[in-house]
């Protein structure tokens, strides 16, 4: 970063190629390698850019090229790793490239959506870093012309008694609630884990979900030489200042010196702002509109002019500044929030001004669209910089890291676990519910507001939640099913077949709510992708990714990549967060878990051919949550196996059931198997059940195992019966399982009874304990 | 009735109350959103409301700012003219702050924003909200602020108490806020202007909140 001003100027040697840098402003040392490495370059990419240009750049274009060349902003080390991602689908308006994705969900409806980390700034300021993230996430959707009408979020933080972790999930938790609340637009979903892993590096992961009309989608490439550019929104001040560059490197321990580099929010400007720009999106005045997140006006700018193939001229002295004396280089990596450039059609600038003024936001014109194909900018009238913009975007460096993948390991032999008693069946469940990763989320989403808007039909605590959608004030029959999750124990452990799992949970979240999972959304949260295994964990969790896509036919249309998650070199496990959207076309008909009537039947379906398990073929409690929590062991083995056709089968099987309204609840079997499945629906309903597990297979396996179930269903009896007939016609097998009763207990046959209130207590109780004392 | 909603720079919740109006039978016709900057209510408005929300940000005390701009002149004088005035949430905030209700909303007792269902019950039905409820009667409604920690001198809540303005309190094991006398909302001496911290608009559609709320808005237009 540039500290004070270099009095001398510089006349650096002349010749043909680098007549252009004769006009440009030299009154700072021209940026050497040096600079290059303090601005977070390698030196290798200090040489390209000196290359690329022929000529040395000064301090100002060499800090625009080190933010466009950043990992968060170039995607250098993960591109090539992410085209083997599927993008593309018969619903698909806009992929990834664009400020989010876009799909079409009929009847002239579009959803845009898009999740982003903002893992680096929460760790140092956990407050403004995980509220200015929920800010960005929804500039981006609403810069695309969608309101926004739902946002997630994945959260991970490290072990519960680290002495920072309360501090960190105190200030996060309030810091989104914070912004969304304030913005009107409801948090209905998320997930929290616990692990020493992110001790050092917490992960803030936030989704937003728009409503549009799928022809009124905005985009960003800017067009028409002489297009005004006019900047809106909030002034810009030196906030932010290389927070992409921030992003991008790992952390040490003096991690909490970079601070400034932390952006503030104003949730309320940016109500302002989504107001002005929709109403202004309703006329026909913009040809393109860019939200300046992550670089700021440097990104915005030179992703505009570069996707219209065009130019652009900035003269900085008219950007509207809350302070005196910025330099061009602070004002282009100013990461100041809630600002907007767009650009306008000719004689529309009144129009806009007008809006603007109503909304009583900063409105300026500063500059305009060029031929040049060059960012040029002016500052105290002097051209500060002269870079063609082709290079700043395509010759960034493109990695092909080293990566290694470990081969998988054995299956783990479930017979080796022992029951921790011989009757401690139920005694363990209590356990698992009581520890900080199944222990109730309620404390935290109680402090965001999921009911602004009145449309959340299946509010946070479930599988999926169900938000309606509208149109210009009459609800809709159709909302949206919305779900993030992820299985970083499974990533670690196979990367592949955590990357596909992490698609998998998303898609039976959604299918268990009555929804029809649409399209998919990712941020890979890896730690330092130079070391051969890391990348070797972004790697293969892309490849099971892609492949759980493939199977499944969805694309995954937006995505964010965060790399260097790491504290004096170690990693955090590795972390793609999946968040999905799906199509519910009848929110009346969404279903939930809770238990509703005593006397429902209680089914289970299984995720994979039964005999494998039964012949021992698939393991189950080798990475799952019960070794690691109950027993408190390390994983071991595989996770679990897909069977993508009997996923596909069941999932057919099971939104045609729900459209006749023969399911009265249904809960998916993840993390912590069938009884954490069964207790969160009859702690949720308020209801007890009396089951029987499977007879074939070992009770802790059937009642810890992961993978060996997908869904649990109730339905009164006589729809049962007609449940199982249409099972039997798609070859879907069902275990009855037993009843819902009742009595607030859970009876579990030759393994005894246990109170929902016995249950409760460490279930409820854990998080205000933690965060109370 | 022709009501009129008043929207303010931060307002969010204009939208939840319009529906929860237009659920009851007010026609969308007869509903008109009013931004702040505007210096008249429309002649023979029969009810005004305040929505939820952050007006201005809330980052001075909530409601403060709302309180002085220009339109609160006119729902002020409006109110002295007998227009009955309901505000949820931040409007109790800016009704308070205005000076049309005794009281200040305090940050939460928790420190946190708090955003669930409460239980509620009907503390007076001597009023044009609640006269098609049960005094005594519990309701579940949901809550979502940061600040609807109801406090007022010893004297106004005894005032309160005396004259019957309490018109919803929280059932008293399920305060959210800690608010004075469990109160959740109160209406003026004229009996013309309510505030409440609960969102009872969010409590009118079967599929999304449930429907406990409807009595208040079958109370308003149907006494």
């Amino acid at each position: 970063m540039v500290e004070s001003f270099v009095v001398n100027c510089y006349k650096p040697p002349m010749d043909n190629k680098q007549a252009i840098a004769a006009s440009l402003d030299w009154s700072q040392a021209p940026a050497q390698s040096q600079d290059g490495l303090a601005a977070g370059l390698k030196i290798d990419e200090y040489e390209r850019i000196v290359t690329a240009l022929g000529r040395v750049p000064n301090q100002t274009e060499l800090g625009i090229f080190s933010v466009m060349w950043s990992e968060h902003c170039s995607y250098k080390s993960s591109r090539k790793h992410l085209s083997k991602l599927p993008t593309t689908g018969p619903n698909v308006i806009c992929g990834p490239g664009e400020n989010a994705g876009v799909i079409d969900i009929g009847d002239g409806d579009a959803v845009v959506f898009k999740i982003e980390s903002h893992n680096h700034p929460s760790f140092i300021e956990p407050f403004q870093g995980a509220a200015t993230g929920v800010g960005g996430i929804m500039r981006d959707v609403f810069t695309m012309g969608a309101r926004p009408v739902a946002n997630l979020n994945a959260l991970r933080f490290g072990d519960p008694s680290h002495p920072k972790t309360k501090h960190l999930v105190a200030g996060v938790v309030a810091g989104i609630g914070g912004y969304g609340n304030c913005m009107g637009v409801p948090t209905v979903g998320g997930e929290t884990e616990f692990d020493p892993a992110y001790n050092g590096n917490i992960l803030v992961n936030a989704m937003t979900v728009g409503l549009a009309r799928a022809d009124r989608i905005f985009y960003s490439a800017a067009g028409g030489v002489g297009n005004q550019v006019v900047y809106v929104g909030a002034k810009t001040g030196r906030d932010g200042i290389h927070g992409a560059t921030m992003a991008s490197a790992e952390f040490s321990e003096d991690s909490e010196s970079k601070r400034p580099t932390v952006q503030v929010g104003d949730p309320f400007k940016e109500k302002l702002l989504l107001e002005a720009c929709l109403e202004l999106m309703a006329t026909d005045a913009i040809v393109a509109i860019q939200d300046m997140g992550a670089a700021g006006l440097t990104s915005s700018s030179v992703e505009m002019a570069s996707k219209g193939g065009c130019g652009i001229r900035l003269n900085l002295d008219l950007v509207p500044l809350r302070e005196d004396g910025m330099t061009a280089y602070e004002i282009m990596l100013s990461e100041s929030q809630e600002r907007m450039l767009m650009i306008l059609k000719p004689e529309s600038e009144a129009l806009a001004a007008a809006i603007f003024a109503k909304w009583e936001l900063d409105f300026a014109v500063i500059g305009e669209i060029t031929d040049s194909g060059n960012l040029e900018l002016i500052r105290h009238g002097t051209r500060v910089c002269a870079l063609p913009l082709s290079p700043l975007v395509d010759a960034a460096p493109l990695y092909d890291r080293p990566f290694v993948i470990a081969e998988p390991a054995a299956e783990f032999d479930d017979s080796t676990i022992a029951p921790t008693h011989p009757d401690s069946l139920l005694r363990d469940l209590k356990t698992l519910l009581a520890r900080p990763n199944f222990a109730s989320r309620r404390w935290i989403w109680q402090q965001y507001d999921h009911l602004v808007g009145g449309q959340t039909v299946i509010p946070p605590g479930g599988d999926a939640a169900v938000i309606r959608l509208t149109r210009d004030h009459v609800d809709m029959k159709k909302g949206l099913a919305l779900s993030v999750d992820c299985n970083p124990h499974y990533c670690f452990s196979e990367p592949r077949r955590g990357g596909a799992y992490a698609v998998l949970e998303v898609w039976r979240n959604i299918t268990a709510v009555g929804g029809r999972l649409q399209a998919l959304t990712n941020n890979l949260n890896f730690g330092n992708p130079e070391k051969p295994e890391i990348m070797g964990q972004l790697v293969g969790c892309l490849e099971g990714m892609a492949e759980a896509c493939r199977a499944l036919s969805v694309p995954i249309v937006s995505g964010n990549v965060s790399l260097y998650n790491e504290t004096n070199g170690e990693a955090i496990l590795p972390t793609p967060v999946v968040g999905g959207v799906g199509l519910v076309d009848d929110v009346s008909k969404a279903v939930t878990i809770g238990f509703k009537s005593a006397g429902d039947l209680i089914l289970l379906l299984p995720a994979t051919r039964t005999d494998l398990f039964l012949n021992q073929k698939t393991s189950s409690l080798g990475t799952s949550a019960y070794r690691r929590e109950v027993m408190g062991l390390a994983n071991q083995g595989r996770p679990p196996a897909i069977n993508y056709s009997l996923e596909l089968a069941t999932a057919a099987w099971l939104g045609q059931m729900m459209k006749e309204q023969r399911i009265s609840a249904c809960h998916d079997v993840g993390s912590g198997g069938l009884l954490v499945a069964l207790a969160e629906m009859a702690m949720k309903g308020n209801l007890g059940a009396a089951v029987t597990l499977p007879a074939a297979i070992a009770p802790l396996v059937a009642g810890f195992g992961e993978g060996l179930w997908s869904y649990l269903l109730t339905a009164s009896p006589t729809d049962a019966e007609a449940i199982m007939a249409a099972a039997n016609t798609q070859g879907i097998t069902i275990f009855t399982l037993g009843k819902v009763t009742a009595a607030a207990e859970l009876k579990v046959e030759n393994h005894g009874t246990i109170s929902l209130s016995e249950l409760r207590a460490g279930y409820d109780s854990f998080l205000p304990n933690l965060m109370q004392n | 009735m022709k009501i009129a909603i008043i929207v303010f720079p931060g307002t969010n919740r204009e939208n939840d109350i319009r529906a929860a109006l237009v659920t009851a039978g007010v026609a969308a016709s007869n509903l008109q959103l009013i931004w702040h900057r505007e210096t008249a209510i429309p002649a023979a408005t029969d009810l005004i409301v305040l929505p939820g929300g952050f007006s201005y940000g809330d980052y001075l005390r909530c409601g403060a700012m709302a309180a002085h701009s220009p339109i609160m002149r006119e729902v002020k004088s409006a109110a002295a003219r007998g227009v009955a005035v309901l505000g949820i949430c931040n409007g109790f905030q800016i009704l308070c702050e205005s000076g049309l209700l005794p009281g200040v909303l305090l940050s939460n007792q928790g420190l946190k924003f708090v955003c669930r269902e409460v239980e509620l019950e009907v503390a007076t039905n001597q009023s044009i909200y609640s006269r098609k409820m049960v005094k005594g009667h519990r309701l579940r409604a949901p809550v979502a602020h940061h600040d609807g920690n109801y406090f007022a001198a010893p004297e106004v809540l005894a005032e309160l108490q005396d004259r019957d303005q309490i018109v919803f309190k929280y059932a008293a094991d399920d305060n959210p806020n800690g608010s004075a006398l469990n109160i959740a909302g109160i209406i003026d001496s004229s009996r013309r202007v309510l505030g409440l911290m609960p969102h009872l608009e969010n409590a009118t559609d079967p599929l999304a909140g449930g429907i406990a709320g409807r009595a208040m808005f079958d109370s308003i237009l149907n006494g």
